[in-house]
């Protein structure tokens, strides 16, 4: 066997894993035996080998409700990305527009989505379609305002030199502002999907459907109603996990795209 | 001994470039250039020199177009900028900073301008391959501009300035930037392609030594307001080596436009505080 170059700890790519696995370690650790020592009752706080268990069990529900949830994530995300990069290209087109129609875009950001959701919920029939609605609000923000900033990032140069080369606004836009604008973009991307889950959840527990249609924010809910706590943390741990996978997936997805070229993605 | 030629500047070549009394005021009251009268021949090497806020990149961009004189007019080939191509004729900037596109290989970056214009890919191709060995970087065709270093970087620039064929070079301080040594490399082949492509250089710069060793003619400029000074004619032959850099000619040069910026300095006393 061959030893390597570097110790198998002192490998960047090793630590980002290694160390957070271990402070999860220790406050689990703690956690569980804070439970024991103090016996707390189950309805109070759970351990977490009892969460675990209860996952393990319930599997077949919360994974039912699991996929609830991240359908209406996805669409939602997508919905998000296709509307505020097509809003963005508009208010690059031409800054009267942007100026008269940011503002609204604003508007749209601060007012809770909780304040809404109850009138989406009765304008639109189709549960699904409201909560997708709901979440894609909630989501829009970001990449609008990114993309926007990203579109308008280009270097003045090299803008000049499009210019004195004939570009036309098509080769432009494509060639130039494109491109530069990927990385604010990715940065959107970032923070909306994670926006998405919140906004998705927020929805299921407005509207409140149940059955088939059930999402885990459903399942915390009618937890709650039974005092079945554990089951609460399970799905409440679904959600999360749910959360972190959305943003590694964006994380490597920007790394794809902008690992080559640009310097926040480029490894020293 | 390589026979050295004395490169005639007859006043009767043709005129690339005819600046006629141009000036430029911005909206706020700021006079950035002075009206400014200045022609450059056809196949010449000249340097415009001064300060920084002489309005010497000022007056490059009226000259590419990329600026409008507030008054007066600026010809290139008897043309305004913007028919230029109707002659047939192409001029090429070259930025301070490189300028490339970061997401883009070196033969993306030096075909741009050929792509902006339609040219065929095939024979786009070729003209790449042509440029990039002229300026020596045929190995680096599908490297990142990142991955190479500042005075590659500025020959890529080069080469896209080179693969459309032109026949003007506006070139704003594009070495200033670089290391010392890698700064009088790079001028020594910029001679070398001027006289290869026959072109008419139009160079930007803030060193004396730079002016005196490159240029046919040296365009002194001043700041408060950007003005022109004085036109010294370097009238020495070329090729210009390493050697031509020690000698007493270049010295008396560098001395008198040495002395002609500070004379030149020394006229507005009252801006030397800020300066």
């Amino acid at each position: 066997m061959s030893a390597p170059a570097v110790p198998l700890l002192e490998r960047p790519r090793v630590q980002r894993v290694v160390y957070p696995l271990l402070v999860a370690i220790v406050v689990l650790g703690a956690w569980q035996g804070l439970v024991t020592g103090l016996d707390l009752p189950p309805y109070l706080v759970p351990s977490p080998i009892l969460m675990v268990r209860t996952l393990v069990t319930d599997f077949p529900a919360l994974g039912r409700s699991l996929l609830v949830t991240i359908e209406i994530t996805v669409l939602a995300f997508l919905v998000a990305t296709v509307l505020g990069v097509l809003i963005s290209f508009l208010f690059v087109q031409s800054r009267a527009l942007e100026t008269a129609l940011f503002p609204y875009a604003v508007l749209l950001q601060v007012t809770p989505i909780v304040a809404v959701a109850p009138l989406i919920i009765i304008w639109v029939r189709n549960p699904t379609a409201s909560m997708v609605i709901c979440a894609a609000l909630v989501a829009l923000f970001p990449i609008i305002s990114n993309t926007t900033l990203g579109l308008r990032s280009v270097d003045p140069d090299l803008q000049s030199y499009f210019t004195m080369n004939g570009a036309t606004r098509m080769q432009s836009l494509w060639r130039l502002r494109v491109p530069s604008a990927l990385p604010y973009f990715f940065g959107g991307l970032r923070i909306s999907s994670g926006l998405a889950l919140i906004g998705a959840v927020v929805a299921e527990f407005v509207a409140g459907t149940g059955g088939t249609g059930a999402g885990l924010a459903y399942q915390i809910l009618q937890a709650g109603f039974q005092l079945n706590i554990p089951r609460m943390f399970a799905a409440l741990l679904l959600i999360s996990l749910t959360g972190v996978a959305l943003f590694a997936g964006m994380a490597w997805a920007s790394r794809r795209a902008l690992g080559a070229w640009h310097a926040s993605e480029v490894s020293t | 001994m390589i026979p050295k030629e004395r490169v005639d500047l007859s006043a009767t070549a043709e005129a690339a470039v005819e600046v006629l009394s141009a000036e430029k005021t911005y909206p706020n009251g700021t006079q950035a250039l002075q009206p400014v009268d200045l022609r450059v021949a056809e196949g010449e090497f000249v340097t415009l020199l001064g300060p920084s806020g002489c309005g010497k990149s000022t007056l490059l961009k009226m000259i590419a177009g990329l600026l409008a004189p507030t008054d007066g007019r600026v010809l290139l080939w008897r043309k305004p900028v913007a028919q230029l191509k109707d002659g047939g004729r192409r001029l090429a900037f070259v930025f301070q900073a490189p300028t490339l596109m970061p997401w883009a290989g070196v033969t993306t970056n030096v075909r741009l301008p050929l792509d902006l214009a339609h040219v065929p890919r095939d024979e786009a191709q070729g003209r790449v391959g042509e440029a990039l060995r002229l300026v020596g970087l045929g190995r680096f065709a599908h490297a990142l501009p990142r991955a190479l270093s500042g005075g590659m970087q500025m020959r890529v620039s080069i080469a896209r300035a080179l693969v459309t064929h032109p026949n003007l070079l506006l070139m704003d301080e594009p070495f200033g930037a670089l290391d010392e040594i890698t700064r009088h490399k790079l001028d020594l082949e910029l001679l070398g392609l001027w006289r290869s492509q026959r072109l008419t250089i139009v160079f930007v710069t803030h060193s004396i030594h730079e002016a005196v060793f490159l240029s046919q003619r040296v365009v002194m400029m001043a700041a408060r307001p950007g003005r022109v000074v004085e036109e010294v004619r370097i009238d020495e032959p070329y090729p210009r080596g390493p050697d031509f850099m020690v000698s007493p000619e270049f010295s008396r040069y560098a001395k008198r436009l040495q002395d002609s910026l500070l004379r030149a300095s020394r006229e507005a006393p009252e801006d030397e505080a800020d300066a």
